[in-house]
Parts: structure tokens; C-alpha cells; sequence
């Protein structure tokens, strides 16, 4: 039924054909073993980072920053501030870059802009009955319509994971359908469009693993792990999952699709780690902002510290960089 | 903008290990010079000689074995139980405290990656150590009757894959059970035991309870032919498996052998194709491959075999191979010159008799001995390849259509240490590993070592179990 593209290639569109067949596609995967993927993450932990290769690995980490504030006490002035860290996140260096983007409930998105301006830093709302995804699917549209008029770039939507769970992939898959059309805007573009799976809810690589594969089909830009209010959020083996799915997806399709993981990453060494697994299980391709993104607030500033450690030899306290 | 994330070099330091210009034997609680020639120990991965080691010859042997007789009659075989466990105890925290002065060690004379050596073989000694610890006071209930006895002296031979964990697989079994030991490392790696030699007497162990004879074969051969011994425990290629059978053969020894392998690692085609390809890599490329138990063979159902192929190829491209003590080295050096040149004549042979080799790009250092990582496709049963143990990073791709033909192609070897099976359906692995011939068999994961498992050959693989409450079997009686 579905309004599917013909982009896919023969068997993955009629994998999306119909309820039946998306279920059978998605249960024909390769599963995951949890042992085995747990150990491999870990494996990927011990790899270490020194000199030039973390110098170029901070820089990377903060160009990849979706610099987040999702609160209910987020006012026009604290989103203003944060958008001013994200277009110079360290003052006190010119050369620092900039991060990917801002990330805020739709109903700031305008106020994001205002400040943002043509600085190159991208806007990205959450949509969709965030964080709960639940409401009626012409809310759900409203909501992200609304965010892309205001002037998101990026919309990052929540799956319904209720109807994943019950077993109704189809409703989930028509859902991202539909927000993918809603993120049109009238100049023939479209905002990107990220599907949050909020992997602490799936809770199986399995289901991760299908998700992954559910929303590349449906036409999503970006596959991303958490929306931050669930624990546990991002971990190393649920993006490594998403990893091989992107990996595999552009081995089947040519098409390339993003990893966000979002939600408790906060170290450098942290986002090191999820850089060195991009590298060596997804590809030095994905390597890029375009491609990967944290999605964190407190991150930036540790990142921050550790760049002015490499660049003066000295520590510095959390005095020395700005509050978010 | 985007340029490639390349990892800057991360050398652990060598300043933590000493390494003398020269090393005696350890017989009876000191270093003694031996009357033996002496030979040189080298680091693979630089050829650079780090140590002028001494060789024991038959007279030595002989001090070693009478050293160990004495502390076996006057102190070992009298200690109760609990308080040989204290002095096993105190060896295992004494290695974890020195855990990074062992692991640097381990990586510099064998050539290891530290990653492995500060991962995998230190920490399993100590705790083969602790394991075998908790046994000494309860050996009454190992199922071996109400008054088990130990054996007297085991003479012991390692090779040199793992000088370290082998030692712990020989010696705490021995000591807990209440035998004294004369231990012969490999040639190639003797440093990781001279120092545990002196890490008995950091541990005030009673002298001639553990004796060290450094030596080559000459050295091993007076050990096992030695009268004064009760017990052979041996690891090692077949080949001199069998010659120390054929020794030991007519007398009271009692024999322990684990050899060589060509283990079979299966995967069905609804295997978790992921995992399943870290399981090969690690089945073949942990430890350069010198491993006995090292999955060599891959079955693969035809179904999967391209898609797994592919994933395998781009795996093994990530491998990065290199200086033993990056701490971002997969893998390191082949140990020896002699081992080189066995694994190139195979592999050589392996393209003439018209398999498909293939190896990722990658640089090797100019200086020390190295092979890329390997694979031969279009293998079958008939190549040699598939059938001689390669003991080096190489792996022969085969393939099947059914289960019984895996099992069939599986047992279709002179050997039997291990296997792996690969499938997400748990009856298939419980028939499986019925039908397999292996004293291992591992389902969905490869190369996974724990002190409580035992560990041992079928048919050329060897006899006895080593780890475990079975591995007490091979000193008592």
C-alpha cells in the first residue's frame, strides 16, 4: 500500500510490498549475538588514541555535536545562549569549529534561527510527540510541519515503539513515510529527517537491528539511537548495530544514511571510542558531520577542556569554558 | 575536509621490564649457572637479541630432578592441603601486581600483541593460579576417592605460543595437587619464566617445589627420559608428541599430551553473520595463529559463504599488524625464523595446488619476522592446507550443503582439540557438538579460555585434560 520509491532495488522493494513481507524481510535478517556484539564494542574500547590522531579526533567530535537543551524550562534566552556556544564553542579560540547543529523543541526553533543566522550551524527540532511519540499521527504531522516552517533543518522524530513492539512494523514504517513528506518545505527541499528507535525500549540487538533496517527503507536520513529521557540512551554495541545496518544498507542500495547516538555520552574518551567504531566498522566515509553526530550537551565542554590540553599541554578547570 | 582518521603510535613502555644481559637455571630456589652451553633469545618482531639464556644439559636435568624429589619428600607431599593453597594464592596476586612487567615481557620475547598479552594471557594465568589454589584443600572432593595422592615430580615441557599460560597450565594444577615440577620453556620464549622463577621467590615458595631448565630439545629429551620423574606433561606439535610417548613407553610415567589441531570453525547459514566473522578472525588470527586450537578451517554453508566472505575480506582489512607493544596492534610477530618459513612453504603449496589466496593491503616492518593475514578459498578436503596444521595466520575456506557434511568434513582430520558452530538454533549446537570429535566445541563464540573448562585433544590432539576439576586427574592417584 505504502507510497514506497522504487530507489531501493528489486528485493528490498518488495520487502516493503506489504505487512507480510516487511515482517518476513525484517525476521530474515541476520541476528545479533548479544555476547559477541557486547565483546566486539568492547574490543573497539581499547583501541588508543594519542597526539595527532586525538587532536584530529576532538576537532571531529565537536564538528559533530548536535548541541541539545530538550527541557521544559528552555526559555527564548537559554536557547539563545546555546545557540552562540555552538557557532564558537571555545571564545577564547578562533579556530575552534563550530558544531553540526542545535537541537530544540519546535516551538524554539524560530528563536534558534534568529541568533544562528547564516552561520552554517544547522537547526534541528524534535517532532512527533516527542518523547513518547504518543499521539495521533495528524498531530504528529502538525508537530513536525509546524518545526520545518519555523526553519528546522533536521527534524528528529520518535517511532511509534508501541506498534514496533506489537509487532506492526507497517504502521511504524507508514509513520516515517509520512514525516519524511511532512518535512518537504515549500522550496521543493526537505529537512533531513532522523528516526529516533529509542534503543533503551527495543532493548534486543535483534530489534535494534530491525528498526535500523525498518526506517532506511521507509526513506529516513538519519538513524539515531535515543532521545535522552530513557535509560539506558546511546551505548557503543546498539550504534555499532546501526553501523553494520548503514554499512550494509549502502552495500545493498548505494544509498548512504547517517548514526546519531544521543543521550549520555559525555567524556572525550567516550565519543574517541564511537569515533574509532565509525571508523572501523562503518567506514572512514562516515567519518563526516554530514554522516555522524553526537547527539549531547554536556560532551562539548569536556571536549572543549581536552582540545585546550592538546593545544596548551595544560589542564584547565571547567571555570574556563561557557556554561551551556 | 574530511581526512583520514589514522592512529598515531601508542608504544607501551619497556622501562617497567629488566631484562639481564644473561640468565641461569632455576634449581632449587636460586639461579645456578648450567654446565651447558648457552643460546640466545631474540624478539621477533626486531631480531634485535635481548638475552644470552643458559642450556641445561643431562647433568643439570639431573640437579633439577633431585632438587625436586627432595622438596617433593621433605616439604611439598607433607603440607596439608591449605597451606600449599597460601603459597598458590600468593603467586596469583603476585602476578596480577606484576601483571604489566609480565605482559611487556610476554609481547617483547614472543612477539605477542600487548593488547593479548595485557588482556587475555596474563590475566588467565592468575587466574589459573587462584583456580587451582581453591582446589588444594578440597581434593578429597574430586571425585578421584577419599585419599588422593599426588604423583611425586612432573617433568614438564611449554611451547611457545603461550610461554606464560602454558606454565600456569602445568604448574598450578601440579603444585595444588602436591607435586614438586621441572619445568622446560620453548627456546624461543624462556624470559616470562625465569621471571615467574623469580616470582616464587617473591613468594618465599619452598626451594626445589618449581625448577626452571632453560634448554632446546637435547634439554627436554633428558628430562623426559630422566628416571627420576613420575609424570610428563607435554604441549607441542605432534611430532614430538609422539616421540615422548614412544620414550615414556614401558616405564611408570604417567602422560599428558596436548598437540597440534586443525579445528573446524562452522557456520549455518542463520548464524549471526557479524559475530560470526569476529569469531573467525579471532579463531585464526588471535595470537598470529600459533595457537593448537586455532580455528584453521572455516565451514561454511554454500547459502552464506559470499555474503560471510565479503564481511571476512572487509574484517580483516581493519586488521593492523605491527610493533607487539602498539597498544592498537591486532597482530604481531611470527616467532620464530623456522616458523616463517613453515607457514610461506604451506601457503606456497596452498597456490599451487591451485587454491585462491588473498590478504589485505598492508605494510610489514622490514626488520623481524611477519606474514600477512591470510585466507585460501576454494579449499577442499584434498588440498594440504587443509589438512597439515599451518600454525601461522592462515585460514582455508570450505564449504558444505548440509549438516552432516559439515560434521563429515569436521572429523575428517588426524586431529580432534577444537571446534566452533555458529548458528542462532540451540538444538542444532547441541546435535553438533554430539556428532564432533573435539575435545572443544564452542557455539557462537572461538578461542574463549576460563580455568574452570577443561581442555584437551581427541585422536593426534593428545590425551589427558588440562583446567578444570579434570585437569586434577593428570597428578593425582
Amino acid at each position: 500500500m505504502s507510497a514506497t520509491s522504487t530507489i531501493l532495488g528489486p528485493g528490498l522493494d518488495d520487502a516493503t510490498k506489504s505487512e507480510a513481507s516487511l515482517r518476513r524481510f525484517l525476521h530474515g535478517l541476520p541476528g545479533v549475538d548479544q555476547v559477541g556484539a557486547d565483546a566486539r564494542a568492547a574490543g573497539l574500547g581499547t583501541r588508543s588514541i594519542k597526539t595527532t590522531a586525538k587532536e584530529f579526533a576532538l576537532d571531529l567530535a565537536i564538528r559533530m555535536v548536535d548541541l541539545t537543551t530538550l527541557e521544559g524550562a528552555d526559555t527564548p534566552g537559554k536557547v539563545r545562549a546555546l545557540a552562540s556556544k555552538a557557532m564558537r564553542p571555545d571564545p577564547a579560540d578562533p579556530d575552534c569549529p563550530a558544531v553540526a547543529a542545535v537541537c530544540v523543541y519546535p516551538d524554539m526553533v524560530a528563536t534558534v534561527k534568529e541568533t544562528l543566522g547564516g552561520s552554517g550551524v544547522h537547526i534541528a527540532a524534535v517532532a512527533t510527540a516527542f518523547p513518547s511519540g504518543r499521539a495521533a499521527l495528524d498531530i504528529k504531522l502538525a508537530d513536525t510541519a509546524d518545526a520545518v516552517e519555523a526553519g528546522a533543518d533536521e527534524i528528529d522524530m520518535v517511532i511509534d515503539r508501541g506498534a514496533f513492539l506489537s509487532g506492526r512494523y507497517q504502521q511504524v514504517y507508514d509513520e516515517i513515510v509520512a514525516v519524511k513528506a511532512a518535512c518537504a518545505r515549500a522550496d521543493g527541499e526537505s529537512a533531513h529527517l532522523k528516526v529516533i528507535f529509542e534503543t533503551g525500549e527495543l532493548q534486543t540487538y535483534d530489534n535494534v537491528r530491525r528498526a535500523s533496517w525498518l526506517a532506511m527503507m521507509a526513506g529516513s536520513d538519519f538513524i539515531k539511537t535515543s532521545t535522552g529521557k530513557v535509560q539506558p540512551a546511546a551505548t557503543l554495541p546498539v550504534t555499532m548495530i546501526m553501523l553494520e545496518a548503514v554499512r550494509d544498507f549502502r552495500e545493498q542500495t548505494g544509498r548512504m544514511i547517517g548514526v546519531k547516538p544521543a543521550g549520555g555520552i559525555r567524556t572525550s574518551k567516550d565519543a574517541i571510542k564511537y569515533l574509532v567504531m565509525v571508523n572501523e566498522v562503518a567506514g572512514a566515509d562516515w567519518l563526516d558531520p554530514d554522516w555522524f553526530r553526537f547527539g549531547a550537551s554536556t560532551l562539548l565542554n569536556d571536549l572543549l577542556m581536552q582540545r585546550t590540553k592538546m593545544k596548551t599541554g595544560r589542564y584547565s578547570g571547567p571555570d574556563y569554558f561557557t556554561l551551556d | 575536509m574530511t581526512s583520514k582518521f589514522e592512529y598515531a603510535p601508542a608504544p607501551e613502555s619497556r622501562s617497567i621490564v629488566d631484562i639481564k644481559p644473561s640468565y641461569g637455571l632455576f634449581i632449587n630456589g636460586e639461579f645456578v649457572d648450567g654446565h651447558g652451553k648457552s643460546f640466545k633469545t631474540i624478539s621477533p618482531s626486531t631480531e634485535e637479541v635481548l638475552a644470552e639464556v643458559a642450556e641445561a644439559d643431562e647433568a643439570d636435568v639431573d640437579a633439577a630432578v633431585k632438587a625436586a624429589r627432595k622438596a617433593y619428600d621433605k616439604v611439598w607431599s607433607k603440607l596439608p592441603g591449605r597451606e600449599r593453597a597460601k603459597y598458590l594464592y600468593r603467586i596469583a596476586r603476585i602476578i596480577q601486581e606484576r601483571s604489566r612487567e609480565l605482559a611487556v615481557l610476554e609481547s617483547i620475547d614472543n612477539g605477542k600483541p600487548i593488547k593479548e598479552s595485557r588482556d587475555v594471557d596474563v590475566p588467565i594465568v592468575a587466574a589459573h593460579f587462584f583456580y587451582y589454589a581453591g582446589w588444594a584443600d578440597k581434593l578429597e572432593y574430586a571425585g578421584r576417592g577419599n585419599h588422593p595422592q599426588p604423583l611425586g615430580v612432573a617433568g614438564q615441557i611449554i611451547p611457545w605460543n603461550f610461554p606464560l599460560l602454558m606454565l600456569a597450565w602445568k604448574i598450578a594444577p601440579a603444585l595444588a595437587c602436591g607435586n614438586t615440577v621441572v619445568l622446560k620453556p620453548a627456546e624461543t620464549t624462556p624470559l616470562t619464566a625465569l621471571l615467574f622463577a623469580e616470582i616464587c621467590q617473591q613468594a618465599d615458595l619452598p626451594p626445589g617445589v618449581v625448577n626452571i631448565v632453560t634448554g632446546a630439545g637435547g634439554t627436554g629429551q633428558a628430562l623426559v627420559g630422566h628416571p627420576g620423574i613420575d609424570k610428563v606433561a607435554f604441549t607441542g606439535s605432534t611430532e614430538v608428541g609422539k616421540a615422548i610417548a614412544r620414550t615414556v613407553a614401558g616405564t611408570d610415567k604417567k602422560v599428558t599430551l596436548e598437540l597440534g589441531g586443525k579445528a573446524a570453525n562452522i557456520v549455518f547459514d542463520d548464524a549471526p553473520l557479524d559475530q560470526a566473522v569476529e569469531g573467525i578472525v579471532t579463531g585464526i588470527f588471535f595470537n598470529q595463529g600459533h595457537v593448537c586450537c586455532a580455528g584453521s578451517r572455516l565451514l561454511v554453508q554454500e547459502s552464506v559463504a559470499d555474503e560471510l566472505l565479503t564481511k571476512l575480506k572487509r574484517r580483516m582489512s581493519t586488521l593492523r599488524i605491527g610493533d607487539p607493544l602498539d597498544k592498537n596492534t591486532d597482530i604481531g610477530a611470527i616467532n620464530s625464523a623456522e616458523q616463517l618459513a613453515r607457514i610461506r612453504e604451506l601457503s606456497e603449496i596452498g597456490e599451487a595446488e591451485g587454491a585462491g589466496r588473498w590478504s589485505p593491503e598492508c605494510e610489514l616492518p622490514s626488520h623481524g619476522f611477519w606474514f600477512p593475514p591470510t585466507l585460501f578459498t576454494d579449499v577442499t578436503q584434498a588440498h594440504r592446507i587443509a589438512r597439515e596444521e599451518i600454525f601461522g595466520p592462515v585460514l582455508s575456506v570450505l564449504t558444505f550443503r548440509t549438516p552432516s557434511e559439515a560434521v563429515e568434513k569436521a572429523n575428517n582430520t588426524p586431529y580432534g582439540l577444537s571446534a566452533g558452530v555458529w548458528t542462532e538454533k540451540g538444538s542444532l549446537i547441541l546435535s553438533m557438538a554430539n556428532r564432533l570429535r573435539a575435545g572443544v566445541v564452542w557455539a557462537n563464540t572461538f578461542n574463549k579460555f576460563d580455568p574452570t573448562s577443561p581442555f584437551g585433544g581427541f585422536k593426534e590432539s593428545g590425551y589427558g585434560r588440562e583446567g578444570g576439576r579434570h585437569g586434577l586427574e593428570a597428578y593425582l592417584k
